[in-house]
């Protein structure tokens, strides 16, 4: 078993390793650290352009009195989209962590789970960076979100958890079943359209759709991220406190995810090294 | 056995055993049909078909704090699987290994160096995998960076490096991250001349300083040299355990066990009047065998026959060793000619003290005639016969020359 001593001596192995990560991330490319902002900034463009521009999305619905028009809803999907390509990316890295590295996992021993967090963690940083940049933005336009602050960066960290926790199940299972990592990239397609992240959620509860007995709306929120992505649309965008319910839900399933991700990346780890 | 496996119950946790291994077992599966995709998984009902291969069965001994440890046996012994299972890279399935102290693995050089970043960063990262802190890499990177001499090559990315300055940097890394047990699995051999001899250097520095050194390795001659003891695996059980020399001795002696005589093979040509049809060795009492011993007498005999007679012919044979070295080649043609040979008979060739080092060879023989411009038959890998341990013990390469020392 991990002990937790050998956690205390390889809190520097994690940074390393992040640093790794990062540092390898942008090496040899021109604009480096400037891509981890250009993909949200073309994606949240080549959404505007669509759902703002040729669908008018009616972006009242999402509640910013200050805020109207086609300004804001490029603002209002950076607030989700970049969470969620934090989760993306992280979920597709940690896949990638255990299988790329296999290398060091057959020839070094330490605890095979900094490989996950190393991995999220360098996500975790691009995030933050992109979260500071998008900030800024708001507060340039008027939105005045700093009092949310501390709250913002709690989320993020539960966040982080959140991912972490999928990525080690994803990424031991991915050892066993390499099917892991194409189920997941149609997943993950899935679970962005499942996420009020290029609409408002207030859309959803206009209809009465339903498969049989159960409402979809009480589908949509039993997705941990739908309440993950409300709670940054309503700190960053609607500048209210977050709904409480919503942020109990996340934090919640954040500390569950991550418990059973870490249960089984314990239960499978053992023979992780032969099986690579 | 010896007492080092009897003194496991006495010492136990003691501070003079670096490393106790006891009642370790490891299975592998074998899949007959891998389980990787969910198709499969679906199909077969979850489970994947294997068999169960039992690397390691229930080795237990213990390796004493100080000097250096041997682990010999043939492919397949579970010497690597045991090494990885004190590395903790592998998990038994049964039993426990303990290690007094920090242990650390040399299984790969350079394992988890990252191609784009510069020597200094992977030193870093590398120091942190094997499990060094930050303070502690700086204030050995000069030693690092010397042992390794990379000089200013430190600030290129190690992709640019030549496979030599790769190992060495590998190594360096991880000789200095100062372990008290230090795993080694057949890496020894890097780097040029002068690097050898510091990494020589380093091993007995560790030595001297009390440190203990597990060595895996097929070549028996740096067991011999390097190692205070030495444990002998077979089929994933300790067979035996003690004095290099002497386990080694042993060694030899087992695993070249009982070959069957090998018919074919090899290629074969000629005019086919006449043939060697066998190639027999014979033992110091003139029995045949397959199995000769160095120093000891030995008698080739190659029986032959002819379907007319043959004048004046000339009876050739060379030996290879198996790995295709030529060790030697000898006829008869200025011995002896006799003037004919007709129908069945033999030639026997005899060595007093055969002088082959230890190890597996091929007998080619040839049946010409004087001149050599006419090959009666040509048969390569016409017999292989094994070599054991005998006197001189301790020999390398492929003959053992005779003489006699003496001091000034």
């Amino acid at each position: 078993m991990t002990t937790l001593a050998e956690y205390a001596g390889s809190r520097e192995l994690l940074g390393n390793l992040t640093q790794r990560e990062l540092r390898g991330k942008y090496k040899r490319s021109a604009l480096g650290w400037a891509w981890s902002l250009i993909n949200p900034l073309a994606l949240a463009a080549m959404f505007t352009f669509v759902f703002g521009v040729v669908f008018q999305s009616k972006l009242t619905a999402a509640g910013n009195s200050d805020l109207h028009g086609i300004a804001a809803f490029p603002l209002y999907l950076l607030c989700g989209l970049l969470p969620w390509n934090f989760v993306s990316n992280g979920i597709n890295g940690s896949i990638g962590a255990l299988v790329g590295n296999a290398n060091l996992v057959k020839k070094v021993y330490f605890p095979r789970e900094i490989l996950i967090g190393a991995n999220v963690l360098s996500w975790a940083v691009s995030l933050l960076i992109e979260m500071a940049v998008l900030g800024i933005a708001l507060l340039a336009v008027g939105n005045m979100w700093l009092k949310f602050l501390p709250l913002v960066l709690i989320t993020i960290v539960f966040l982080t958890l959140f991912v972490t926790g999928v990525g080690m199940l994803l990424a031991i299972l991915n050892v066993y079943f390499r099917d892991v990592q194409h189920f997941v990239g149609i997943f993950l397609q899935l679970w962005f359209y499942a996420t009020p992240i290029i609409y408002p959620i207030t859309l959803l509860s206009g209809h009465d759709w339903s498969l049989g007995p159960v409402h979809l709306l009480t589908l949509f929120k039993l997705n941990p991220m739908t309440d993950f992505v409300e709670v940054f649309h309503q700190m960053l965008f609607r500048l209210t406190w977050p709904d409480w319910t919503e942020f109990s839900y996340a934090i919640v399933s954040s500390v569950v995810v991550f418990a059973f991700g870490l249960f089984v990346f314990k239960k499978l780890e053992p023979r992780l090294a032969e099986e690579l | 056995m010896t007492a080092v496996l009897g003194a496991v119950a006495v010492h136990r946790g003691d501070a003079d055993i670096a490393v106790h291994v006891e009642n370790v077992s490891k299975k592998f599966r074998l899949y007959k049909e891998r389980n990787q995709s969910l198709k499969a998984a679906m199909m077969r009902g979850g489970r994947a078909k294997y068999d169960e291969f039992w690397a390691l069965k229930d080795v237990s001994f213990d390796i004493p704090t100080g000097g250096t440890f041997g682990l010999i046996g043939q492919n397949g012994s579970g010497k690597s699987t045991l090494l990885k299972c004190m590395a903790k890279i592998l998990r038994p399935d049964t039993g426990t290994i303990s290690v007094n102290g920090k242990i650390s693995a040399l299984l790969e050089l350079g394992a988890g160096f990252h191609q784009e970043l510069s020597g200094r960063e992977n030193v870093y990262l590398n120091g942190s995998i094997l499990g060094l802190s930050r303070k502690q890499i700086d204030a050995k990177f000069d030693e690092i960076v010397d042992f390794a001499g990379l000089g200013e090559f430190i600030d290129t990315p190690v992709k640019n490096y030549s496979s030599g300055m790769y190992v060495r940097l590998g190594f360096s890394v991880a000789i200095n991250v100062d372990p008290d047990v230090l795993l080694v699995d057949e890496v020894l051999a890097v780097g040029d001349e002068s690097f050898q001899r510091k990494c020589d250097e380093k091993f007995s520095d560790m030595r001297e300083a009390g440190k203990t050194i597990v060595v895996v390795s097929h070549s028996l001659a740096t067991v011999r040299t390097m190692c205070d003891q030495a444990a002998w695996l077979e089929h994933g059980v300790v067979k035996d355990i003690g004095n290099p020399g002497m386990l080694i001795e042993k060694y030899v002696e087992d695993t070249h066990t009982e070959r069957v005589s090998t018919e074919g093979g090899g290629s074969r040509w000629g005019a086919g009047n006449a043939r060697v049809e066998q190639v027999e060795a014979l033992d110091a009492d003139g029995r045949p065998t397959l199995r000769l011993h160095l120093g000891a007498p030995a008698t080739f005999r190659f029986h032959y026959v002819t379907d007319e007679p043959i004048r004046k012919p000339v009876l050739g044979f060379g030996l290879h060793r198996i790995d295709g070295a030529h060790a030697t080649g000898v006829n008869s043609r200025e011995t002896i000619v006799p003037d004919q040979i007709d129908g069945k008979g033999y030639v026997d060739f005899a060595i007093d003290k055969l002088p082959l080092v230890p190890g597996s060879y091929d007998v080619t023989v040839a049946l010409v005639d004087e001149s050599n411009l006419h090959t009666y038959d040509y048969r390569t890998k016409a017999l292989r016969f094994d070599v054991g341990a005998g006197r001189p013990r301790d020999v390398e390469g492929v003959f053992a020359i005779d003489g006699t020392w003496s001091f000034g």
